[in-house]
Parts: C-alpha cells; sequence; structure tokens
C-alpha cells in the first residue's frame, strides 16, 4: 500500500530531520501505520521471526570472528578456544550454530506459508522470486558456515559438494581447482569460504531489503486470498502486527533457546567434533539437516550432472512457480484439491529429507527416486493442471466479510463488547 | 484423530522395543553402550565434584600415559562446575608436568615444571612418536572424546526421538568400552588381527589396539570408594565429559533463566496481544 503518507511529526527535531531526509517518514510508514490485512493467522509471523533470526546470526557471526582463525592447521583449536576460554564463547558459539538450524527452521515454515496461501501470485512474483533468491543466498552461506569449524564432516561435506561441480562437461575439473584454489580441499579453500561466508550475510541483507521494499508495494496477502479492499479489511501494523509477531517471535525462542542451552548438538554431528582428517573418510557423510531433502534429490538420480542438475532445478523451479500455477484462486483454503496436494508435497518433501540422511542402498533408493519423481510432478504436472481442473469454494467479498463470518460461525453468541 | 492416537501408539510401542534389546542391534556391528543416568544429564544436570576428582584420577594414573587432552588447560581443574581442585592443589598437579619452553635468550630450548596457565602436557611429542610407541596405533586425543563418539545406535525411525531424550550416548561409550574387553566368539576369533584386542563396544571395532587398560584397584581413591573396573569407568567417562565442555553447568544454568526469562515474557507479550486485539474482530 504504497498510500500517501500520514506521518506528521510532533517532535521539533524528527521534523527538521523529515524536511531534509524523510528517514523517519519511510520508518513510520513501514512499521507504524502500514496497513496490515486484520485475518493474519501466526504463519504470517515468520516474516518477523526471519529478520530476528538473521540479525542475531550476523552479530554473534561477528563476534565469533574476532575469536576464530581461519586456517586448516588452527581453526579446529580455535573453535575449541572460543568454547573454552572465550567470555561466554561457549553460548555464543551454540547460539550461532543452533541458530543456523533456526533460521532454516523459520524460513522452510516461511516458504510452506507462502505455498499454501498462494503468496507467490501476481502481483507478488517479484515478491516471491526475491524470496528463492534469498534462500539460495542462506544455503550457500550456511554451507560455508559448516566447513568453517574444520572438523570431518566439514572437511568431507565441503569435499562432496564442491566435487559435484566436476560433473559439468570439459570444464568440470578445471572448475573443482578453481573453487578449491588448489588440488584439494586445503588451506585457500577455507579461507575463500570463510570469506565469502563474511561476505554473503551482507548480500542477504541487501536482498531482504528488496523482499521488504516489494512486500510494502505489493502489500501483505493473507489466507483469505482476497485482496485488500478498504481499510475496513486492515489494522494499522503498531500496535496490532508489532504486538503478535512479538509474541509469535518470543515463543519461537524458548524453542531455540532450549536446543542452544540444553540440546546444542542434537542438530549437529558428533563426527564434527573431530578435527578433519583428508586421509580418513567418514563412513556416512551427510549434510546439515536442513540439506537432505536436496542431498536425496542429488543422489536419486543414476547419473552425477543430471543429479546436480536435479538438485539445483529442485529451486530453480520454484522460481517459475508463479506461472506453473494456473489456478486464479490465491489461498488453499479455496481450493480443496490443491489442499490437499499441498500437504502431499509436505509430506513428500519430509520423506525425501528422510531419505537424505539413510545411506543411498537399498529400498532408500526407490524410495528417494519416487519421492523426487512426486516432488517435480508436483510442480510441473499436478500444479498447472490442478488450476484448471478444480472448482474453487465460494470466495468471501471481502476480508472484513470473511471475519465477521468466521466471528459469528464460531461464537453465536459472541458479543463484540470487550 | 484416531489415526493420530494409533500413529502414536505404534510410534511408542516401537521405541520400546528398541529400547528393550540391544540384541536388536546386528552382529559385527559396535554393541549399544549400557544407558547410565549420570548426574550431569538432563536441564538441571550438575557435575558430581567427587565423582570427578575420582575420575581424574583414573585419566591421570592410567589414560594419561598414552592419550593426550590437549584441549584442556591445568587451571581447568580448579575452575567452578569442574573437579574444582584448590588453588594450591591446581599448582601442584601442574607443577608435576615437565613443559618444553623456549627458546630462552640464548636460544636454547629448555626444561620447566608445569603451570596452572599450560595445557595438559601430551605423552608424546607428535602423533609420530605416539603411534611408533604404540604398535602403530595412534591413541586418540580424549579432549572431546565423550562428544565426538556416539554410544547409542538406534533404527532411523526412533534414533532422533531416543536421541533428543538421551543424547548421543558419549559418556555411556567411554565407560563401555572401557568395560567391554570379552573373550573373542570363535568365529571371529579365527581371524583375530595380530596383538588386538575384541571389544564389541569399540567404535572402529571389534578388534581395538589398546589392551584393557583397568584392572581391579589400578588406582586407589582418597575417598575410599573401591575401584572396580566398573566404577573407574564411570568415573574416568564422567571426567572427560567435563573435560569436553568444562563450561556445560554454567551453559545450563544460564539456559534456565534465559527460558524461564523468555517464557514470562512470551505470557505478557500473550495478555498484551489479547487486550490490544480484543476490540478488534480478526
Amino acid at each position: 500500500m504504497s498510500g500517501h503518507s500520514t506521518y506528521n511529526p510532533t517532535n521539533p527535531v524528527m521534523k527538521w530531520v523529515d524536511d531534509r531526509l524523510p528517514l523517519p517518514r519511510l520508518m513510520y510508514d513501514s512499521f507504524v501505520s502500514y496497513p496490515v490485512p486484520r485475518n493474519l493467522n501466526y504463519w504470517y509471523t515468520f516474516g518477523g521471526i526471519l529478520m530476528i533470526m538473521m540479525v542475531s546470526q550476523i552479530i554473534t557471526g561477528i563476534v565469533l570472528v574476532m575469536h576464530y582463525t581461519p586456517h586448516v592447521d588452527m581453526a579446529f583449536d580455535s573453535v575449541e578456544h572460543i568454547r573454552r576460554n572465550v567470555n561466554y564463547g561457549n553460548v555464543l558459539q551454540k547460539w550461532h550454530a543452533v541458530g543456523a538450524s533456526f533460521f532454516f527452521i523459520a524460513v522452510y515454515i516461511h516458504i510452506a506459508r507462502g505455498m499454501y496461501y498462494g503468496s507467490y501470485k501476481a502481483p507478488r512474483e517479484i515478491l516471491w522470486m526475491l524470496g528463492v533468491a534469498i534462500f539460495l543466498v542462506m544455503m550457500a552461506t550456511g554451507f560455508m558456515g559448516y566447513v568453517l569449524p574444520w572438523g570431518q564432516m566439514s572437511f568431507w561435506g565441503a569435499k562432496v559438494i564442491t566435487n559435484l561441480f566436476s560433473a559439468v562437461p570439459f570444464f568440470g575439473e578445471a572448475i573443482v581447482t578453481w573453487l578449491w584454489g588448489g588440488f584439494s580441499v586445503d588451506n585457500a579453500t577455507l579461507q575463500r569460504f570463510f570469506s565469502l561466508h563474511y561476505l554473503l550475510p551482507f548480500v542477504l541483507v541487501g536482498v531482504v531489503i528488496l523482499h521488504v521494499w516489494a512486500l510494502h508495494v505489493t502489500g501483505q496477502g493473507n489466507p483469505t486470498g482476497v485482496e485488500v479492499k478498504s481499510g475496513q479489511d486492515t489494522l494499522a501494523f503498531t500496535p496490532f502486527a508489532t504486538v503478535k509477531d512479538a509474541f509469535a517471535l518470543s515463543v519461537f525462542f524458548i524453542v531455540f533457546t532450549a536446543f542452544v542451552f540444553f540440546a546444542p548438538d542434537y542438530l549437529g554431528h558428533s563426527i564434527n567434533y573431530e578435527e578433519a582428517n583428508p586421509l580418513v573418510t567418514p563412513e556416512h557423510i551427510v549434510p546439515e539437516w536442513y540439506y537432505l531433502p536436496f542431498y536425496a534429490i542429488l543422489r536419486a538420480v543414476p547419473d552425477k550432472l543430471l543429479g546436480v542438475v536435479a538438485m539445483f532445478g529442485s529451486i530453480m523451479v520454484w522460481f517459475v512457480l508463479p506461472w506453473l500455477d494456473t489456478s486464479k484462486v490465491r489461498s488453499a483454503a479455496y481450493r480443496p484439491i490443491f489442499k490437499q496436494l499441498f500437504w502431499l508435497l509436505m509430506i513428500d518433501f519430509f520423506i525425501l529429507g528422510i531419505v537424505g540422511a539413510n545411506p543411498p542402498e537399498g529400498w532408500w533408493i526407490t524410495v528417494g527416486q519416487i519421492a523426487t519423481v512426486y516432488y517435480f510432478a508436483h510442480f510441473l504436472i499436478l500444479l498447472p493442471l490442478v488450476g484448471l481442473l478444480e472448482t474453487p469454494k465460494p470466495l468471501p467479498s471481502s476480508i472484513s466479510d470473511a471475519v465477521l463470518a468466521k466471528n459469528t460461525n464460531k461464537q453465536p453468541a459472541a458479543q463484540p463488547a470487550e | 484423530m484416531k489415526t493420530t492416537k494409533t500413529l502414536l501408539a505404534a510410534i511408542a510401542l516401537g521405541t520400546s522395543l528398541v529400547l528393550g534389546g540391544t540384541a536388536a542391534v546386528a552382529a559385527g556391528k559396535q554393541h549399544n553402550a549400557e544407558d547410565i543416568n549420570f548426574s550431569f544429564e538432563g536441564v538441571f544436570g550438575h557435575f558430581d565434584r567427587a565423582q570427578l576428582q575420582r575420575g581424574y584420577l583414573v585419566y591421570k594414573e592410567v589414560c594419561s600415559a598414552c592419550h593426550a587432552m590437549k584441549q584442556v588447560y591445568y587451571r581447568n581443574l580448579g575452575e567452578p562446575g569442574g573437579p574444582e581442585l584448590s588453588e594450591a592443589e591446581v599448582k601442584a598437579v601442574a607443577a608435576e608436568a615437565t613443559v618444553m619452553d623456549g627458546p630462552d635468550l640464548d636460544g636454547e630450548m629448555f626444561e620447566r615444571p608445569g603451570l596452572p596457565a599450560d595445557k595438559f602436557v601430551s605423552p608424546f611429542p607428535n602423533k609420530q612418536a605416539a603411534m611408533s610407541a604404540n604398535g602403530g596405533a595412534y591413541p586418540v586425543d580424549l579432549s572431546l572424546i565423550t562428544k565426538k563418539r556416539e554410544g547409542f545406535h538406534f533404527p532411523w525411525y526412533v534414533s532422533p526421538f531416543i536421541k533428543l531424550v538421551k543424547g548421543n550416548g558419549g559418556p555411556e561409550y567411554v565407560r563401555a568400552v572401557l568395560m567391554g574387553y570379552e573373550e573373542a566368539p570363535a568365529e571371529a576369533a579365527k581371524d583375530a588381527p595380530e596383538g588386538k584386542h575384541y571389544n564389541p563396544y569399540f567404535a572402529a571395532g571389534p578388534w581395538i589396539s589398546m589392551a584393557a587398560p583397568l584392572s581391579e584397584d589400578a588406582v586407589e581413591y582418597a575417598d575410599g570408594t573401591k575401584a572396580s573396573v566398573e566404577q573407574m569407568s564411570t568415573d574416568v567417562a564422567a571426567f572427560l565429559t567435563w573435560a569436553g565442555e568444562p563450561k556445560m553447568e554454567q551453559r545450563k544454568s544460564m539456559g534456565f533463566q534465559v527460558v524461564l526469562y523468555l517464557a514470562l515474557l512470551s505470557l505478557l507479550l500473550f495478555l498484551t496481544k489479547k487486550r490490544v486485539w480484543g476490540r478488534e474482530p480478526h
């Protein structure tokens, strides 16, 4: 809602600044008077949660770098040094490592919410595509960050993933040597990963700013998928969205900190407490849990190059999601068949994750292949078809109508007097 | 609803079946370590000081002959949340070690007694020396042994749930390996490697280069505890768990405060949210 600004500074200092650089106005319009649909549920709080997680990762990361040494002979010991000798370093390091996991938990929920409520449809295609770009940057950042402690899984994970590029025809080997900065994963590799791991989060911030900008141009979607039609449909960001987001964030942080303080190693790999050793290959090389579904897709394809293409394609397909979904109706709440397909996709993705965590042998291979085929079929076949064949439920005429109907249905005797 | 209940019941049944019998572990695979209720487990877990001191004695008199522990400093022994030796004891312990220091002003390396600020002195100058003295096998550094080894191995469909409650079983692993030496079954004994010992709890096993390190009364506990193999194994497992993360107690107590704070904050925010939104249909 890039409507007219209602900012009217009473403070003379703010007025002075605003007349010269309208930063106070931008803040006011974005986080105070910004109208949000009144029917947003808690699934819509994860955008704010992600913003805080990103800031949390950057702050803890900056402090960790003050004590970390990016050298193959010292990296592992320097991380132990942080855990043992740096003031609050034990918590800081765990906060950052577990924080990466919870950043991904939040982003997966955020993406799934977007898919369920059709948040990617016109006019929000660019908003959605920027989100996919954010996810890609997050994945690259997370992968490089996991290499930095220079444990066994750090090293072998880096080796396996960088080796994927050797599948590129003709130039494969040269690309891998170029990525490594040498003929094996070594000090040059660690140092460039460190450099990029520090750079990419700031690229991330840049794309997030574009993402939020695009959001504020189109306005937020909502569970009905019906666009905002009048002031009746919305509430001011502050206090309504602010307090709801703050509550959701606080609850999210209870779970997050419970893991940080009471199960900090649960989401990682024990073997990463063993210093990297190029001569000893771990029994099972697996990436962090948040890459497992894509790792399963990679391994489902017998051909290396096609596997890599499938893995990247499984995310790239999200870029064209706005055009693959042919339905005019946004929200799954009014699309009975699509709703079931959505949940099937969630189950499929979960199965892919389990397959990715297990060794590629026996029936795991078959399960992985079926799940991979279904994953692509969902986006490339089912989604375009169901939009054409499905009869959606009747849409409410407006958000406020939907809210009123819901309230009267639920509590016929309720009085709106509190 | 009904399906959910059936599913939960099935998971519970599966879990209990798997937990019930270590026989589920296939032959030749690493045996599951016996689960021990250590004092340091759980949200409020604390180390047992006396146990850590006993464990340190076992480490010092037995393990440290071959195994290094390069991440740990002598001063750690006196810090809160650990064995909490007195300052004088820490100094005495450190002084027993000989540290190679230098070069001095003449460019010569020299030996001096250890100080609390020194790291635990390794028994061998380098990895090659350690391997050469131990028949080609490298005695692993014990600083993080309870973090990097896992004592519990369960099927994929229950493992995530069990590990959330019980952890990876690192301390149990150490205890199980120390107690786990046994006569090799006839079938396995046929192709026993030269100079190796049978231990089905060993991660890279069942053949291990280290001979059974503990025997009845191998150390003499100052507090009069009977030094059985099981007692020593349990004590040293606790000590090594502390050595893996000397600030575990601080972490957990801070965590309790953080979670409690967030719980209260959430409650207040919830009430605020209700109040703010109460006026508006949503």
